[in-house]
């Protein structure tokens, strides 16, 4: 009971504020509903699953694209005859790019090109469709945005604490997320996706040619690719720590919420 | 039971609107030039959404310019496959007997010499070319709009590429009508206020700023006016096309 005894204390200092349905989620391991609705709806899920597969093809065509020129620059240019901003000390599938390696990878642009594309075109139409769906039916709101007790500096502190002391979550936390979680979807969501597709639609010269505008704001064709490079990075970090908290919280619990839609019984959570 | 069989009943319906939906849109797509030669294949639905979206987004939407300021003081020319003999006589001649030749849907198939070029009007932009694997640079291109030289030869009107073939072995490629008549799309045979260098493919070299540099084919000695790009190679439309490249790259 010890673990539910801050949960209960903000239950009782929002009572006027808190929706009703977090109040019923909250209560959900006294009083379990006879029908509860799924932990996470159908569109959620088959949108999830459909984000992981394209994040995978995205991850392995991205390195596959950066090995045939790992070097960075800023601004509009940038070459092997120029001063690179760094180089990523890894071997090239290019002859010309100096590495410092005794050999050159083969070149497997091609198929990646493609891949890139046509997973980006995939994960950018299910990233649509959750977007609108999700503010058509209030997911946002609902799930998301944090409540004001949640955001206190002290509250987030202790959701990014508690996980490195290998506490698992509280029961509550099992069919809702804490204000640590929800400013971090929020922000993968709303910031880095779009900034990932941006900059990456800044590197098309057809795009660009319609949209000049789109590599001016990011300073440049050189830049743009040096910010899809470290959005991509934040982007792998959110799936390391995404899978470490999936798995501090039940690896197979959470991962059949987010299949069936249905929260794993209590004994698994424990 | 009732409620399941009109479910049925719609979700059957709605299939049968989609797919007809969909086999209609292709048809569209088709008539309209929106479905790329390199169409077939686990990634033609990728490469199709983004050459017909590009197609549609950019037809006459142009290439961005810059400053001579920002011309790139060490243009780097990528990597250059040994030079033929062919190539060397025609070089140890000041190449005054290069020749563009110019066939297939024309009304007057016809060959031009370089200084044949230079005689039309000269144009010229500041533009990046871009290459697929991440680099770049800024050059002045100076040369003579391919579309001028497309209706001096009278394009038949049921014309739908052009096709550019390069002096180095087994190396061509292809571009669409609104490419072959963009304003910014040069048969290139200067840069940076001189001759086009041999490592840049002087001394005739294609110039699709819109496009990655591979499409910027080196070398060129002839143009062949098509509409359909079956009859050429594997019929993907390019010699990289063949190894998985992409045959539109305005991405």
């Amino acid at each position: 009971m010890a673990i539910f005894g801050p949960e209960a204390k903000i239950v009782v200092f929002g009572s006027g504020r808190l929706p009703a349905d977090r109040l019923a989620a909250s209560r959900v391991p006294t009083a379990p509903v006879t029908k509860p609705a799924p932990r996470h709806s159908a569109l959620v899920r088959v949108t999830h699953w459909i984000t992981t597969l394209c994040f995978f093809a995205l991850l392995l065509s991205g390195i596959e694209l950066l090995i045939s020129h790992p070097r960075f620059y800023w601004g509009e240019t940038g070459n092997v005859l120029t001063k690179p901003l760094f180089q990523l000390p890894i071997p090239s599938s290019r002859r010309l790019v100096p590495t410092g390696y005794g050999y050159v990878l083969p070149d497997q642009n091609g198929w990646s090109r493609a891949l890139h594309f046509e997973a980006a075109w995939v994960v950018v139409l299910t990233g649509l469709l959750y977007v609108i769906s999700s503010l058509l039916t209030r997911h946002f709101r609902k799930d998301l945005v944090p409540c004001k007790a949640d955001i206190p500096w002290r509250k987030l502190l202790a959701s990014f604490t508690k996980p490195l002391r290998l506490q698992r979550p509280s029961a509550a936390e099992t069919s809702s997320y804490n204000g640590l979680q929800r400013l971090t979807y929020l922000f993968v969501i709303f910031v880095l996706f779009p900034l990932v597709v941006w900059s990456g639609l800044a590197m098309s010269l057809g795009f660009a040619s319609a949209f000049p505008w789109s590599v001016t704001l990011l300073g440049g064709r050189q830049s743009a690719r040096t910010i899809h490079f470290f959005v991509s990075l934040a982007l792998v970090l959110f799936l390391f720590v995404h899978i470490l908290m999936v798995c501090l919280a039940g690896f197979w619990s959470r991962t059949l919420a987010m299949i069936t839609g249905r929260i794993g019984t209590a004994k698994e959570r424990t | 039971m009732i409620r399941s069989r009109r479910k049925l009943i719609v979700s059957g319906i709605a299939a049968a609107a989609g797919a007809s939906g969909l086999a209609a849109a292709a048809r569209l797509a088709q008539k309209y030039g929106l479905i790329p030669p390199d169409h077939g294949g686990i990634y033609g639905p990728g490469e199709t959404l983004t050459y017909a979206t590009q197609r549609l987004l950019t037809r006459h939407s142009l290439a961005r310019e810059f400053s001579r300021s920002q011309i790139s003081p060490r243009p780097f020319p990528d990597e250059l496959a040994p030079l033929t003999e062919d190539f060397k006589r025609l070089q140890a001649r000041g190449f005054a007997d290069w020749r563009l030749s110019i066939d297939g849907m024309v009304h007057q198939p016809a060959s031009f010499s370089i200084a044949d070029l230079k005689s039309y009007p000269s144009r010229s932009h500041i533009t990046e070319l871009a290459c697929e694997e991440g680099w770049s640079y800024i050059a002045e291109w100076i040369g003579v709009p391919l579309s001028h030289v497309l209706h001096l030869v009278g394009v038949h009107p049921q014309a739908r590429y052009v096709v550019y073939v390069s002096m180095e072995p087994d190396t061509w490629d292809s571009i669409d009508m609104a490419d072959a008549l963009h304003p910014q799309t040069f048969l290139c045979y200067g840069m940076n206020g001189s001759e086009l260098p041999i490592a840049h493919g002087g001394p005739l070299r294609m110039r699709v700023p819109r496009q990655i540099g591979y499409k910027n084919k080196k070398f060129i000695t002839r143009l062949t006016v098509t509409d359909n790009l079956k009859r050429f190679g594997k019929g993907l439309g390019c010699d990289a096309c063949e190894a998985g490249y992409a045959w539109y790259t305005g991405i």
